[in-house]
This record gives C-alpha cells, structure tokens and sequence, in this order.
C-alpha cells in the first residue's frame, strides 16, 4: 500500500475520473473571455443598430471579424462545460446524457453557424 | 455498500434550510447569469446569419434585436455578462486560496454587484 501514489489511490473513485482537466478547460476558456468579452461588447455595440450596408461592411474589417469569430468559438465552449456542470447537479439518469448531448449539439451549432455567418460576411 | 439503511437516513441541510446570505446569493447568481446568457447568445448568432444571408432576413432579425424587448434583452444580458465576468474573476482569485474568508468573501461579494451595476450603466454610455 504504501508503494502506490496518492493518484493510483484515486483513480476510479467518484469524480477522479478525467482529474481537473474540465476545471482547468473552465479556467482557461474565463480568462481568455476575460479579454474578449470588453472587445467584443465595444465592437458589437458599435455595430448592432447599424443598416445592413453598414453591418456587413463592419464585418469585412478584420479587427471585428476575428473578435467575434473568437468569442463565439471560446464562449459557446465555456458555456458547453458550465451547463454540463449544471445538469449533472440538477439532473441524473438518461435525461442527464440526453441533456448534455442535447446541449454540445446545440453550442456545437451555434459556433458553425456564428464562423459561418462572420466569413461569410468578413469574405 | 455498509450503507445499509439507505432511503432512510438524515440528511445533511440543503439550501432550503439556510437564510438566504449575501455569499449564497452571488453565487447563485452567477450560475444564473452564466445559463441565462445563452438567450442573448443564441440571438446574436441568429442575427449574425441573417445578416450574411440578405437584407431581408437582416430586417427580421435587426427587427427583433433593436425593439423595446430586443433592447430590454440586451440591456439584462449585459448586466448579467458583466456579473458573470466580475464573479468569475473571484472565482480565479479564490482558485488561489485568497479571500476565502468570510469578511472578504463578502467585500468581493458588494464589488462584484455593485460593479456589474456600473459597468453596464458606463456601457451604455459609451456605446
């Protein structure tokens, strides 16, 4: 017994599964929001109640287009890990797999789309 | 598995039982702010697309986000962004083992309110 480490001693048990590796996927993705969100608040609000001409021309600027593309890629992922975390709180069973599986499609969707639109404008 | 008395045993107190304080409540709030967010990120996709698709598709979906309810959505998802963001950055320094006691926990609690309250008036502002 004394021979194994605090780690082999915790594997399998209860959440020692996957380790820290979502919380840590949590830290990274809030910091990196941290900076994009103020640059994409001050962009976007810059543009939202334009026409469609200066809506779409805004987008063909790199500086708003890759802000964007960013914080839509990184914050459906953070929020893809920070609803996982609240079903599996809330919720247990199938319905718990059908939820986060629902979710991921759902966030998943939203980036292709979010990528799409913004290149297809930015191009 | 020595659990043998299972279904009928005391349970440890869950929210139900505690008064409502100012830690429990920003901490909720933030899942809250967090979940709610997808609302107002959902709709910004939408007009993303409709905006690269056609004009017409843009009406609708500008229509929406610039009416009195687009704007009152905004305006909410914009305090709870920056709740969310003021909160998360707690949660970074408490990573840190700082602040975990009460007084301080409370202190940050009044800035990440009254800070969210701030931000979003000073964005308004400028934008």
């Amino acid at each position: 017994m004394a021979f194994l480490t605090d780690r082999k001693r915790a594997e399998g048990w209860g959440s020692a599964k996957s380790g820290t590796r979502h919380f840590w996927s949590m830290k990274v993705s809030s910091v990196a929001l941290l900076f994009l969100i103020p640059l994409f608040v001050f962009t976007f609000g810059s543009i939202l109640g334009g026409t469609y001409e200066e809506v779409t021309a805004a987008f063909t600027r790199p500086f708003p287009a890759i802000v964007a593309g960013l914080t839509v890629i990184v914050a459906f992922k953070h929020f893809n890990e920070g609803f996982q975390t609240l079903i599996e709180d809330y919720v247990h069973g199938a319905m718990e797999k059908v939820l986060i599986i629902g979710m991921t499609c759902l966030t998943y969707g939203a980036i292709a789309t979010g990528l799409f639109a913004i290149a297809r404008m930015a191009l | 598995m020595a659990d043998v008395n299972r279904g009928n045993r005391p349970l440890s107190p869950h929210l139900t039982i505690y008064r409502p304080q100012l830690t429990s409540i920003t901490s909720i709030l933030t899942r809250i702010t967090g979940n709610a967010l997808i609302v107002s990120m959902l709709l910004v996709v939408w007009w993303l697309l409709a905006a690269a698709t056609s004009p017409e598709h843009f009406a609708v979906a500008n229509g929406v986000l610039t009416s009195w309810f687009g704007d009152l959505l905004l305006f909410l998802s914009l305090w709870a962004l920056w709740y969310h963001t003021l909160a998360g950055i707690r949660h970074l320094i408490w990573d840190n083992a700082i602040g975990l006691d009460l007084p301080t926990a409370e202190k940050l609690g009044y800035v990440v309110i009254g800070g969210s309250v701030v931000l979003t008036l000073l964005t308004v502002a400028v934008i």
